[in-house]
């Protein structure tokens, strides 16, 4: 028998298109304007926020700013251990990193070593001006010193539970939910 | 979808998926090599031997160049500069070897049948980089990627080997790779080297080349072995030339926007002209820069496979 | 002497009895329940079972197949030289335990048996040996194909035949010679039969594997054109000619022919050769390494066929027991050879009886009336006044190769893991029980 889940949804589609509209706001107010801006989203669903946020700034401030995929598979730090190799997906920044402020952006901010590996990997690419880090959720239980810029939710959890969050390109709706073990 | 093998040995028994996988991680990885920094960590800590047996320049720089990009640890072991001379045994040295915790083992040797000696004796994962005339895998996975890249398909391609296919391992791991996706694949080269049965590999098989090029897409031309006159295999490299020789009067026979390809290195002028192998339908270049990113593919593919189930 | 006899106060009269047990003679057609009495080394009785006679020793072989002794014509126990790999005590105990009573072995020694010295020397050791061993000399001196040895004085010493085997008398006038000169003493002359210029560096078979593995190959034409040479010199000459390990389709058909044609030929086919194809190489067990090479599903049906139809006379092991050191290389460095004597029986009874290939008394008379006939051996049979070399068979045991469990000094067979129906229960030789389960 599979032990009983217990799933209480925190943000619904309303509440997710607020906080990347807050986010967005946040971001050009911080940086005052948008001209040195780049977002880069890590994949997947990183990536397509990293896409709305761009699209919001761009209503906005009326500028186009550049957008990049990151896919940090090779940066990780549990390569070695694990069973199966994770396939690894097209890293896509077609513009020049040095001296941008670049945004990174992710869906769920947890133990910190997704952001880790993308830090390197962006620096790998050149010296930009400063990287900031924008996520839609927030959920504690760091295990590097890495915190977010720009958050759309901080939402307490615990160590294993589950946070599964919805993006209408990829999963037919916008929500975020906490799976209770 | 994983490999099934912690090994890669042959290309014999791969299936259409596993060696789509290798291509398709190779793909992605081959923009590694477009960046300012040429350097994944992914490998760091990964110990990886390149033990050689059989001297080969080209093949050790391009696995060695893969491993580097990757971060990996390298140790170079080549039969020349080692106690293989000294009459120590390939089992002895393995143990050493062993002994020293390494995780990878790049292994080429004149012997068919090596590094399937080496996954039987040590727990290294273990990569084929040329055994005897038996395969060479990652030659022929570079080149099925060479060919993929420009056609963007394999299937109902027709490829042509031609040269001495008794000795070659690239040959062998060129047909089972190429049939396994789809492509329609001939052998071409003087009777006396052509194996026996070599039609139960799913080829068909020539002597005469121009019958063998209509209609051809790509052509992989061998590199003919000097020696092999001394074997009487071959009355002269002349005649082998003037019969099997790839020259510009011979490619209107093939289908237009055809490929030629050469594992290398060329003995230019006796089994390709120079004209041919430096010219506009040459994809000779591409095949050693997407060498590196393909074997980059096996490293990652074949690396951390003993890890714990989370 | 058991409890009946010590009441009555009777002396036995019999050393040994071997009571119940389905009693195969293949020369006299015998195939019953019998009992059999043995005094002296000698075979004394053939009585019809629960016959009133007693014996010091008896035993009970019911469900058991009780045969002639085997006696392998073709064995190489590596001593004098290679006392490493075997000796002619330990191949005599691997013998036994594979139910052979008598084993003939190669001279391919260090130094080989060309001498009446070493014939002499092998005799010698051999009287501490479990079994029966009879030497074999060398057609040429020192094996180098060019000079005869002085065969009158191996003869005079006891070899049972000659050979160069391990490899062929490579130029023809002198196996003509040899079979000429053999003619004079009714000697056969074992030919291993390989050119080689053909077989060159190859290492198995030349077929589709060999092709697919990428290694040299050992053509079928390379024995064959052998075969047939050894024939046309044997018609010539009249003298017996014995090709040793028939491994091709077509050396086959070249024999069956010649036999047609009244031509004095017999050959033996080995366990292997029945057995396996080239596919085992595909694991690249240089255990399967042997020469003549594991050869095509259809030179194994072949053989089949020759064992069936009678063309292949004999069943022997080419027993070639190497070192694990020499045998953990390169598969193109080790050398050729697997040892064979104790799982030859199994092989036989699951390969051939079992397949009904062969009767039981076609297969034992393979591996004993045959070899005897051809070497003029005293055995082979079952028979009163016949030495009594006997081998007890449990004929429906199923039992797992174990290389580590083999009593020959080396383990280089690839049948470990294999499961075998036929099973070795007892070996008597001259009266005595030297192998029992
Ligand atoms: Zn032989």
């Amino acid at each position: 028998m599979p032990k009983k889940q217990k799933i209480v949804l925190v943000m619904d589609a309303k509440a997710v298109e607020r906080a990347l509209i807050r986010v967005a706001h946040e971001m050009v107010e911080k940086n005052k304007g948008a001209e040195n801006l780049a977002v880069i989203g890590i994949k997947t669903r990183g990536a397509y926020l990293a896409e709305r946020i761009a699209k919001l700034i761009e209503q906005i401030e009326k500028v186009k700013i550049p957008v990049g995929l990151m896919d940090i598979t090779l940066y990780r730090d549990d390569i070695q251990t694990k069973l199966e190799q994770p396939v690894v997906q097209k890293t896509e920044v077609l513009f020049d990193v040095v001296d941008k402020v670049i945004v990174l952006v992710d869906d769920v901010l947890f133990t910190g070593r997704t952001i880790r590996a993308a830090l390197d990997q962006i620096i790998d690419f050149g010296r930009p001006k400063n990287i900031q880090l924008a996520v839609l959720v927030d959920r504690g239980h760091r295990e590097l010193p890495i915190r977010a810029d720009y958050v759309g939710k901080n939402i307490p959890t615990a160590k294993d539970d589950r946070v599964n969050v919805k993006i209408t390109e990829v999963d037919k709706e916008d929500s975020v939910s906490i799976i209770k073990q | 979808m994983k490999l099934r093998s912690r090994h890669l040995l042959a290309l014999e028994g791969m299936s259409k998926d596993e060696i789509t996988l290798i291509l398709d991680t190779a793909e992605t990885l081959k923009e590694i090599l477009a960046r300012p920094i040429r350097i994944v960590p992914t490998l760091r800590g990964v110990g990886v031997v390149n033990l050689f047996y059989e001297a080969s320049t080209r093949t050790r720089i391009s696995f060695e160049l893969a491993e580097k990009r990757l971060s990996a640890e390298v140790v170079n072991f080549s039969a020349s500069t080692s106690s293989v001379k000294k009459g120590e045994t390939l089992k002895d040295t393995v143990r050493n070897i062993e002994a020293m915790k390494i995780d990878m083992v790049v292994v080429r040797h004149q012997a068919s049948g090596v590094p399937y000696f080496l996954t039987q004796c040590m727990k290294a994962s273990i990569i084929n980089a040329g055994d005897g005339a038996h395969e060479h895998p990652t030659q022929g996975l570079l080149d099925v990627f060479t060919v993929r890249e420009k056609y963007k398909r394999i299937k109902g391609l027709k490829v042509v080997i031609v040269g001495d296919i008794k000795h070659s391992r690239v040959a062998r791991s060129d047909i089972w790779g190429f049939t396994a996706l789809g492509a329609d694949v001939s052998v071409c080269g003087p009777t006396t080297m052509l194996p026996l049965e070599i039609e139960k590999m799913g080829v068909k098989a020539y002597s005469d080349l121009d019958q063998a090029l209509e209609g051809a897409d790509v052509v992989n031309v061998l590199r003919i072995q000097l020696e092999r006159q001394r074997g009487s295999l071959l009355p002269s490299l002349r005649e082998y030339s003037n019969k099997f020789g790839i020259t510009r009067d011979r490619l209107n026979r093939l289908n237009q926007n055809f490929t030629i390809m050469h594992p290398g290195p060329i003995n230019r002028g006796v089994e390709i002209t120079p004209e041919v192998a430096d010219g506009p339908h040459s994809v000779i270049l591409d095949q050693v820069t997407n060498g590196v990113a393909v074997r980059m593919a096996v490293l990652y593919l074949l690396s951390g496979g003993e890890g714990k189930v989370e | 002497m058991n409890n009946y006899e010590k009441e009555k106060g009777v002396v036995s009269e019999f050393d040994l009895a071997i009571v119940g047990g389905r009693v195969i003679d293949p020369e006299s057609k015998t195939d019953r329940i019998a009992d059999i009495f043995i005094r002296d080394g000698v075979i004394k009785r053939i009585e019809k079972p629960k016959s009133k006679l007693g014996a010091k020793e008896t035993i009970d072989a019911k469900e058991m197949i009780v045969v002639p002794g085997l006696i392998d014509m073709h064995t190489h126990l590596r001593e004098p030289g290679r006392e490493d790999e075997e000796t002619i005590y330990t191949g005599s105990c691997a013998a036994v335990a594979g139910g052979f009573t008598s084993v003939c072995c190669m001279p391919n020694t260090h130094p080989p048996i060309d001498n009446q010295e070493t014939v002499k020397f092998v005799y010698e050791k051999a009287k501490q040996a479990k079994c029966k061993v009879y030497p074999i000399g060398c057609i040429t001196k020192n094996q180098m194909g060019e000079e005869l040895t002085e065969i009158y004085d191996l003869v005079q010493a006891g070899v049972v035949a000659i050979s160069d085997d391990g490899k062929p008398v490579s130029d023809p006038q002198v196996m003509r010679n040899a079979l000429e000169y053999c003619r004079m003493f009714d000697l056969p002359v074992i030919s291993h039969c390989e050119d080689l210029n053909l077989s060159g560096s190859g290492v198995m078979h030349e077929g589709f594997v060999s092709t697919s593995l990428g290694m040299s190959g050992i053509p079928s034409v390379a024995e064959e054109i052998m075969v047939a040479r050894d024939i046309k010199l044997a018609e010539f000459t009249k003298a017996h000619l014995h090709i040793a390990h028939v491994s091709t389709e077509g050396s086959v058909e070249l024999i069956r022919q010649a036999k047609k044609r009244g031509i004095k030929v017999t050959c033996e086919a080995t366990p292997h050769h029945f057995s396996l194809t080239h596919e085992i190489i595909r694991t690249f067990d240089t255990n399967a390494k042997v020469n003549p090479p594991l050869r095509s599903k259809k030179d194994v049906e072949a053989i089949k066929k020759g064992l069936a139809d009678g063309t292949i006379d004999c069943i022997a092991t080419d027993h070639a027991p190497h070192s694990i050191e020499e045998k953990d290389v390169e598969f193109d460095f080790a050398p050729c050879g697997m040892v064979g004597l104790e799982t030859a029986l199994g092989l036989v009874v699951t390969e051939l009886i079992e397949k009904k290939i062969l009767s039981w008394s076609q297969a034992i008379a393979k591996l004993t009336i045959n070899p005897a006939k051809i070497l003029n051996l005293n055995g082979g049979r079952i028979k009163k006044n016949f030495p009594a070399d006997i081998t007890i068979i449990h004929p429906k045991t199923l039992w797992v190769v174990d290389p580590t469990k083999f009593q020959s000094k080396s383990k280089n067979s690839p049948f470990g893991k294999k499961r075998l129906r036929g099973k070795v229960f007892c070996t008597i030789v001259g009266g005595e029980v030297r192998s029992r389960e």
